[in-house]
């Protein structure tokens, strides 16, 4: 096992994925707590996969597709967030449109451009092994963002989450906060998209709140698991990839879908059997 | 008798693009008073709490609380929603919820308590006799106690009016007159208005009754007569007083609502 770890570290892809990996998990951990609570996974999605368009545009104007994605991720939040305000009670369909055209308006540009474009597969399903020192300077730089973020704004988030009534009431700017949160779960989303892809997103950014909320009833104590949790399912994956040779994105989805599982079932078997 | 008026209003017109719900709605609620609003569901209530928080605006007519418009004076109002099933799921703290109440408008400037709304949330929570479920999780408390948590957050606002929506629905009887109890004392300092369809529970309590069904009728009386009832509820009401409080008992003909 040392050995393994050993030879594993000693490659800069690995340390590189490592590092990104962590990095992600803080955006994840806090972002993900918000997703999950204020139940807007689907618009998760939408923003993920509305991506997409950008990561084509940027590639047919030969820019940088993490650029591209990270102003089609932000557009994208902006529009969805303001359907979801105004018509809340139609605004899914309005995201599955939005979701679809991102995609479309991607994929109709891969096309258009010339050449060799193999590495456009890395956007769908992540390459967390292919993560380059500017990846992770920008992913640095977004999870830095999210920290300061939430830190900052902790006490109206956590009350526009419980209650939005009441903190409009409260004459918080609700909608403000509201669009913020969703641009800074676009800026999340595009990070974790080099990790597992912008297809399993969504699992990186639900399924280790939603084990931590299996036991703990505090959004700060949800928020602080969910990272760990993040960090160790990573890990995990990123050892069984190597170790297996199997792509690291769908393990680590694997092992946190597995862990969620298994918590679960802790939860009911053990902790509260006659529940 | 004309103190200060702390919720007005006037010939207000309101509702929902082509639903219209509120007609033609004047009520004045001044400093002291204790108001109780019943009316059917479906019959307004909740629009009505809606234009007086500034939540909906009406077509037509005008709205002041605390003398002003309700974008500006609504953070005087005590807010009680009913309590929503949807949120007892969500991972909070009974002291987190209570300190909602100290929220300010600049989101930057909620980065911590202060000492002040540390005592403040601590003395709302005394005062609802909740202090010591400070540090429990909301979904680990009853009806009861989470009605008392709701409260205590608005009374955590330092407001001049407590506007309480269906305050008894999903708490037991018990516990509900001891919250009425509360109530009573608290309106020694605090102007309430409570809206609610639980007409015994609400004619035993109050100063003041009105019903709510499209129409206002408020006259700043007590007694609710079988005309108001009537009026409230679209079908022939008896009423029958077994002492106090009044009990009342529909003789229905009822149509089922339509929706």
């Amino acid at each position: 096992m040392i050995d393994l770890l050993r030879n594993m570290f000693s490659y800069d892809f690995m340390r590189n994925a490592l590092f990104a990996s962590l990095l992600v998990g803080v955006a994840c951990g806090l972002i993900g707590t918000l997703v999950v609570l204020n139940r807007i996974v689907f618009l998760g999605g939408g923003i993920a996969h509305a991506a997409y368009g950008g990561i084509g545009l940027a590639y047919y104007f030969g820019q940088d597709p993490m650029l591209g994605a990270i102003l089609f991720s932000i557009l994208s939040a902006l529009g969805m967030g303001l359907v979801h305000l105004r018509t809340k009670a139609r605004s899914d369909t309005l995201i599955g449109v939005m979701w679809s055209i991102g995609m479309a308006i991607g994929i109709i540009f891969v096309s258009l451009t010339p050449g060799f474009k193999a590495d456009l597969m890395s956007y769908l399903f992540g390459s967390l092994l292919a993560v380059s020192g500017s990846d992770l300077q920008v992913m640095a730089l977004i999870a830095a963002l999210v920290i300061v973020f939430v830190v900052l704004l902790y006490r109206s988030l956590q009350a526009i989450s419980f209650d939005e009534t009441f903190s409009t009431i409260r004459n918080l700017p609700v909608a403000a906060l509201y669009l913020v949160m969703l641009v800074m779960i676009g800026l999340t989303v595009v990070v974790a998209m080099r990790i597992v892809g912008l297809i399993m997103v969504i699992a990186m950014l639900t399924i280790p709140p939603a084990t931590a909320n299996l036991f703990l009833k505090d959004m700060k104590g949800m928020m602080l698991l969910s990272i760990g949790l993040g960090w160790l399912f990573s890990i995990i994956g990123l050892i069984l990839s190597f170790a297996l040779n199997l792509q690291a994105g769908s393990i680590i989805i694997l092992v946190a879908a597995l862990s969620y599982l298994g918590a679960a079932a802790v939860k009911k078997l053990i902790i509260r059997p006659k529940a | 008798m004309t103190g200060q008026a702390v919720i007005e209003l006037q010939d207000v017109w309101a509702g929902y693009e082509s639903d219209r719900v509120l007609e033609a709605v004047n009520f004045r609620m001044e400093a002291g008073d204790y108001v109780g609003l019943i009316g059917p569901n479906g019959g307004g209530k909740t629009t009505l709490i809606k234009v007086i928080l500034g939540l909906i605006k009406p077509e037509k007519g005008s709205v002041c609380v605390m003398g002003v418009s309700p974008e500006k004076g609504r953070h005087f109002i005590g807010y009680v929603p009913q309590i929503q099933q949807d949120n007892k799921a969500f991972p909070i703290k009974v002291w987190d919820v209570v300190s909602m109440g100290r929220l300010k408008p600049n989101p930057l400037s909620n980065l911590y308590l202060t000492e002040t709304d540390k005592a403040v949330i601590e003395r709302s929570l005394k005062q609802m006799d909740v202090l010591d479920l400070a540090k429990r999780s909301i979904n680990e408390l009853s009806g009861g106690q989470r009605q008392r948590v709701t409260i205590a957050r608005a009374l955590a606002t330092e407001p001049k009016i407590l506007l309480l929506d269906e305050p008894t629905s999903s708490v037991d009887s018990r516990s509900s007159s001891q919250m009425y109890d509360l109530l009573a004392e608290l309106n020694k300092s605090i102007s309430i208005l409570l809206i609610s369809h639980d007409l015994t529970a609400i004619s035993t309590y109050v100063k003041t009754i009105g019903c709510v069904n499209r129409r206002l009728v408020y006259d700043e009386k007590k007694e609710i007569t079988s005309e108001m009832l009537s009026g409230a509820y679209d079908c022939p009401v008896d009423l029958v007083a077994h002492g106090l409080p009044h009990r009342v008992l529909p003789s229905h003909q009822e149509e089922d609502d339509h929706d």
